[in-house]
């Protein structure tokens, strides 16, 4: 009697989490998928498939995302990785933990304008670079100003889940790896990176994956010089108002996260037969 | 579980007390001045408060304003109909769709007073003939705003000279298929509410040669830009062009003699109006000219009525940036609802255009 108590009450738990997510998740992204067979005239097609696959304009756009998205990623991760190593370091780790977290809590337009500001003609770069003799340089409206501040933006989703895996490897496996005879470098490389990669793994997915989408600072920071497919999806919701073919680049999109979530969880299995391996 | 169950059932009573109370409140205040008040759906700062102020108190009417930052936005709002807007002030092409829409009401010509005050060329617009529907509010003009401490006066006058080789990587445009497609279709002979896919073609390839100039492609953005110098050359319309002439001396409005955008911002009565004794006093209150000038004093665009021109200092009236010379004006159009299939094509070409370095 009690144990059937126990399992109703789980249920109704569980069903919260499930209206919340039938309701949040599961109806919008049917819905996305739905409004994508639909073309202007508001008849059943699979015209805007065609269309994204037969212009060169969209193609074109879905690489220009991915490469920009990849860039991001990387820079992310290079800068990120060393930082969440030194911060185990530390001494007030928590204090340092939040300093990283503490800009995420500003608005990203603000960040935005922010950037402006300094990479401008008469901002706060360009007087470095006057007094250095260099002369005001263009920052703005560049793929690179652009790849940097995404890259900025991004850093701490990157270096928690790095931060939180490095944390919780035992001083004692380092120890051993030291007393086996392996140098600093082997001990990083060999030990201390792979029990560390189910970190990597969750910050390239919390990065890459909105770097895809990325819209407002395209045209904030990038000028639109870069147009990525969330420009696209922007426009075609709010301008042409053709839902259909706005609805078709987000499917494209969605498809191409679980493509990034799979390959990226590919090597998971490795992790659990270690476990195995433990037991 | 149990205390948590009462807990919730506290809230939600709670709650439902409270919702019944702002229901009762807005019923009460509604009964009071239902037929006193008068909704006005417009864009943000578009009108001098002091007006306002002057016909709540001329007329005793309260006014509630609210605004929108997009024909587009204010189009899906009225189309739910949830607020009863009794004056909306949409753009031209915008006129056109609401009526294709069934979103407007027909104005009735024996209720409004003083429309012979609107200058005659401003009225019976392709967008809405004979004025059935609308009144004009302000109207403007797309054009090339420059910054004189980089360009000598005279040296843009045209949209052909934006594509000479000297403003390389120089040049900033407004984020907006229509009328940056326009310009390059104005700029290749054409009409800016071109549906030949060849001329549409010709257009965009015209356009894409201008991709070496062009700096960014960008929205609001474009004022503090200019007005910080950050680029000496970019294309807008007049309206914005006039707020940045205001917080920059070195800026300059020009609108190319061979043509370029008519546009209006005028005044409609929305299909979920209710006040219409309300509504049609304030269309008649900013047809006055003594209204429409200082309206126009205090926004900065140009105003159609004629009466309240002649009320502008000179140095307004005349300014040819924002009253071009009756030469340039024969040469303007007023850009018409293409309807969905080919406001696509403009904004494809237009993408690529942005998708071209």
């Amino acid at each position: 009697m009690t144990t059937l108590n126990h399992k109703t009450r789980q249920w109704s738990y569980f069903s919260l989490y499930f209206i919340w997510i039938a309701l949040f998740v599961i109806a919008p992204v049917a819905l996305i998928i739905y409004q994508s067979f639909f073309g202007l005239d508001h008849q059943l097609t699979l015209a805007n498939y065609k269309n994204y696959l037969s212009s060169a304009v969209y193609l074109k756009m879905t690489l220009n995302s991915f490469v920009y998205a990849f860039l991001i990623t990387l820079i992310t991760l290079v800068i990120s990785y060393p930082t969440a190593y030194f911060l185990t370091k530390l001494k007030h780790r928590q204090l340092w933990i939040l300093l990283i977290i503490l800009p995420t809590w500003i608005n990203l337009l603000l960040k935005a304008y922010a950037f402006i500001g300094i990479f401008s003609q008469t901002g706060a770069v360009n007087h470095f670079l006057t007094f250095m003799g260099i002369g005001p340089q263009q920052i703005l409206f560049t793929n690179t100003s652009f790849v940097l501040v995404a890259a900025y933006i991004q850093i701490p989703f990157m270096i928690l889940p790095i931060y939180n895996s490095l944390v919780d490897i035992d001083p004692a496996v380092i120890q051993a790896s030291h007393d086996l005879g392996a140098n600093n470098f082997q001990t990083l490389w060999r030990v201390i990176f792979p029990i560390s990669i189910n970190g990597v793994r969750s910050g390239v997915q919390a990065v890459f994956i909105p770097s895809l989408s990325l819209f407002m600072i395209t045209r904030l920071i990038g000028g639109n010089r870069v147009i990525t497919l969330g420009t696209a999806i922007e426009e075609h919701f709010l301008t042409t108002m053709n839902w259909g073919m706005g609805s078709t680049i987000g499917v494209i999109l969605i498809l191409i996260m679980f493509l990034t979530m799979t390959l990226t969880s590919g090597t998971r299995k490795a992790g659990t037969r270690k476990n195995h391996g433990k037991a | 579980m149990k205390r948590f169950g009462i807990f919730a059932a506290i809230i939600l009573i709670v709650s439902a007390l409270l919702g019944l109370g702002v229901h009762a409140l807005n019923k009460a205040s509604g009964q009071d001045n239902a037929s006193k008040t008068l909704t006005i759906f417009n864009w943000g700062d578009y009108i001098d408060p002091a007006l306002i102020t002057k016909f709540e108190k001329e007329t005793g009417y309260q006014v509630k304003y609210e605004t929108f930052d997009s024909n587009e936005a204010m189009f899906t709002k009225i189309q739910q109909g949830g607020t009863a807007y009794d004056i909306a002030i949409p753009s031209d092409y915008m006129i056109e769709k609401m009526h294709k829409a069934s979103l407007l009401l027909p104005l009735d010509p024996k209720k409004i007073k003083g429309l012979q005050n609107i200058e005659p060329q401003f009225l019976n617009q392709s967008f809405d003939p004979n004025n059935r529907y609308s009144v004009p509010y302000f109207w403007g003009t797309l054009g090339i705003i420059y910054n004189d401490q980089y360009v000598k006066a005279g040296e843009i006058d045209h949209w052909s000279d934006l594509w000479a080789p000297k403003w390389q990587n120089k040049l900033m445009l407004v984020d907006s298929a229509r009328d940056i497609m326009g310009m390059a279709l104005v700029e290749s002979g054409y009409s800016m509410n071109s549906k030949s896919p060849q001329q549409l073609r010709q257009a965009a390839d015209q356009l894409n040669r201008l991709a070496p100039n062009v700096k960014a492609v960008v929205a609001d953005e474009i004022k503090m830009y200019m007005i910080a110098g950050e680029a000496p050359v970019a294309v807008t319309w007049s309206g914005e062009a006039a707020e940045m002439l205001a917080n920059n001396d070195h800026l300059h409005y020009v609108v190319p003699s061979e043509g370029s955008n008519l546009w209006f911002d005028n005044i409609v009565m929305p299909k979920t109006a209710v006040h219409k004794k309300a509504a049609y006093a304030f269309i008649n209150f900013m047809l006055r000219p003594e209204n429409a000038a200082q309206n126009a004093q205090y926004i900065g665009y140009a105003t159609p009525n004629k009466k309240a021109q002649a009320l502008l200092p000179k140095a307004v009236r005349e300014d040819k940036q924002f009253y071009p010379d009756s030469q340039t004006m024969k040469n303007l159009e007023v850009y018409q609802d293409l309807g969905p299939k080919w406001v696509e094509v403009y904004n494809d070409l237009f993408l690529e255009f942005k998708m071209h370095n």
